[in-house]
């Protein structure tokens, strides 16, 4: 994967997950807020690689010591990687969930689905929406 | 001292040294004694009973006999059962005091229900006796299907499913099977699951080899109308719905009969989870709600043991369309008055889904629920929901000025709170538990249902007097109060209970399941 992956354009969905676009392919992971409500991560369960995912989807589960959460694929695609180090080190969701803590990349299959969904500034006033 | 891995303490709190009391060289603190797992025990290599070598005996195991050690402790048997009453001493059960744990209906287990249990013809069967020589056992199979049937309104129950879980895959098996018997199988794969559900009810539907649709509940706790309506009108593969009601929110689903039409008129089935029945036994008939299949928690509801002290039993209902694929075997009284098992090779079986257990399930159980029906009476069980409901509504009306009630208004039989009321303080729901634990009460359920932020769940049940409502209230009340103002203390509770915090996240994410025999060698040198 490239380094600066992180550094490509960022977008975020209602069920606080980031994907990050770097050609045709988006990286997905869990927000800050999203790690910080859960708590403890203790388990991950993540997709297999070529598996193909519409939006919506349950695509892997996130457990943690106070509730197990599926996450959805934000966008269609197939699964060209997942980051299996979560596997036996679940802590990077908490530890880093913007960077080391990503669950998997997809292929995307239709970039008109990006349109829906949220840049950052979207997105940090959902959550300020949601809290209040 | 020990820490876990969020850096709170999890050794055994030395209260004695706090109060000032000497160490001792046992590790005991007075009558606290220090018990050891019984593998770290120091007998090794020795044996608890004495018995002479057998003489005269042929070796017939060809040579498989063992050789070395089985590896267990040999302890005597006053060292056993020590072992396990100082064990047993650091319980907590429903016998020692409140137990408020919510959608759990910890209610008090009536030891007339012991007595009836132990009487000879109903202990000592066993289940391949001819059926003629079990007359009595079968009859009370029989008689209490039929209060179950009366109290739910529903023309059929399936008694062999042995816990909640299990009645719950009954019922999904018998939706399965009408399904499978109408030819849509193939075509309706999809459960409609509530957000507030108990986790068991989606593993279940996934279990039973459908998907499931989660439907979110709207801001009073209940079931989005709108939501199931569109989810009725966008898709055509619907197999049924599971809903508990009243529902893990403490909150009775006013729109059922609503919900039961929609989802026939869409040609799906209605399951019900029958969790929280104690709320609204003897006041409301499941089946004139519209639901097709209910299981009862014979261990919640019908005051058996559970907790630890089981095994659960979970009878379920069902209603005319489904009756005729209820498992075998069934209670059937011939018309001699007899009393038959009904299994696979009679015509009234020719549909069952099959069989889910060896035998007819639990019959211990049986027995204790019939008798904790005779001896309340239609109109005693009736008061019993009543009560059940009146206290934790008295719960909540004393604890709402300290705490968030999660939603306007009465509740049945749970009171569920938010943690709003703590703000950004930095104490959790969790806080709040472990500091329970130091007033000596058994903790609520907290985090569920996942629809409530930082939830804590309290079932009190009938069980409890006012004055020990009162007494539990108080110092829940005061624990509430003191995490509201911050009080740090709380993130090291608790520091009464045999072991503070232990390491969950630790435990969760490294599980060591499996024990390792500290030092061998010195066992193997003995």
């Amino acid at each position: 994967m490239a380094e600066d992956w992180t550094m490509h354009p960022r977008y975020y969905t209602r069920e606080h997950e980031w994907v990050t676009v770097h050609g045709e392919l988006a990286t997905i992971g869990i927000t800050k807020f999203a790690a910080e409500q859960l708590g403890d991560v203790v388990f991950v369960e993540l997709p297999e690689k070529g598996k193909s995912f519409t939006r919506g989807d349950d695509m892997a589960v996130v457990e943690s010591v106070k509730a197990a959460s599926d996450v959805y694929a934000p966008v269609s695609g197939e699964v060209v990687d997942v980051n299996g180090e979560l596997e036996g080190a679940p802590e990077r969701v908490n530890e880093a969930p913007d960077a080391d803590g990503w669950f998997c990349v997809l292929k995307i299959a239709d970039a008109d689905e990006l349109k829906t969904l949220m840049d950052e500034e979207a997105y940090t006033k959902f959550c300020a929406d949601e809290a209040s | 001292m020990t820490m876990n891995s969020t850096g709170r303490p999890t050794a055994p709190t030395d209260i004695a040294a706090a109060a000032g009391a000497p160490e001792t060289v046992s590790g005991s603190r007075g009558l606290l004694q220090h018990e050891p797992l019984i593998f770290e025990t120091d007998r090794w290599g020795k044996t608890g009973v004495d018995l002479p070598a057998p003489r005269g005996r042929e070796d017939r195991l060809g040579g498989l006999a063992r050789k070395s050690a089985v590896d267990l402790p040999g302890l005597s048997e006053p060292q056993a059962v020590r072992h396990y009453v100082r064990l047993s001493q650091r319980n907590y059960a429903i016998d020692l005091g409140l137990f408020p744990l919510g959608s759990c209906t910890m209610k008090h287990n009536p030891r007339l229900n012991e007595r009836m249990a132990r009487l000879p013809g109903f202990a000592d069967i066993h289940p391949m006796q001819p059926q003629s020589t079990v007359q009595g056992a079968l009859g009370l199979i029989d008689e209490l299907a039929g209060w179950l049937k009366t109290l739910t309104g529903m023309p059929a129950v399936a008694m062999s499913p042995k816990a909640g879980a299990h009645g719950e895959l009954c019922g999904m098996l018998a939706i399965r099977k009408a399904l499978e018997v109408r030819g849509e199988l193939e075509t309706r794969r999809r459960v409609l699951v509530p957000a507030s559900a108990h986790g068991t009810n989606p593993a279940t539907a996934i279990q039973c080899g459908f998907t499931v649709d989660e439907i979110g509940a709207g801001k009073d706790g209940l079931v989005d109308m709108e939501a199931l309506r569109v989810k009725l009108e966008e898709t055509d593969d619907i197999a049924g719905i599971m809903l508990t009601n009243p529902n893990t929110c403490g909150l009775f689903e006013r729109d059922i009969r609503e919900i039961a039409d929609l989802i026939h008129e869409a040609g799906g089935y209605f399951y019900c989870d029958g969790a929280n029945f104690n709320a609204i036994m003897g006041r409301v008939r499941p089946g004139d709600l519209g639901i097709d299949a209910m299981h009862i928690n014979l261990h919640k509801t019908f005051s058996t043991p559970h907790g630890g002290g089981g095994p659960g039993s979970g009878p379920t209902v069902l209603s005319d369309a489904l009756a005729a694929f209820a498992p075998v075997p069934f209670v059937s009284q011939e018309e001699d008055g007899g009393f038959m098992l009904v299994e696979e090779d009679r015509r009234e079986a020719a549909h069952s889904f099959g069989r889910m257990v060896a035998f007819h399930g639990q019959m211990g159980m049986f027995v204790r629920a019939l008798s904790y029906m005779l001896s309340h009476g239609a109109d005693g069980l009736k008061q019993a929901g009543e009560d059940a409901v009146l206290n934790a509504n008295y719960v909540q009306a004393r604890l709402k000025e300290v705490m968030s009630p999660a939603f306007d208004g009465f509740c049945m039989h749970e009171a569920l709170f938010s943690d709003d009321f703590l703000g950004d303080n930095g104490i959790e729901t969790v806080d709040i538990a472990k500091g329970l634990l130091d007033e000596g009460y058994h903790p609520m359920t907290m985090y569920f249902p996942l629809v409530v932020h930082g939830a804590m769940l309290l079932e009190p049940t009938e069980t409890e007097s006012r004055a020990e409502l009162d007494r539990f209230c108080d110092a829940l009340a005061d624990v509430a109060r003191r995490a509201k103002a911050g009080d740090e203390t709380l993130k090291g509770a608790p520091y009464l209970a045999p072991l503070r915090r232990l390491d969950e996240t630790r435990a969760a994410r490294k599980p060591v399941l499996k024990w390792s025999p500290p030092a061998r060698e010195s066992v193997a040198a003995e």
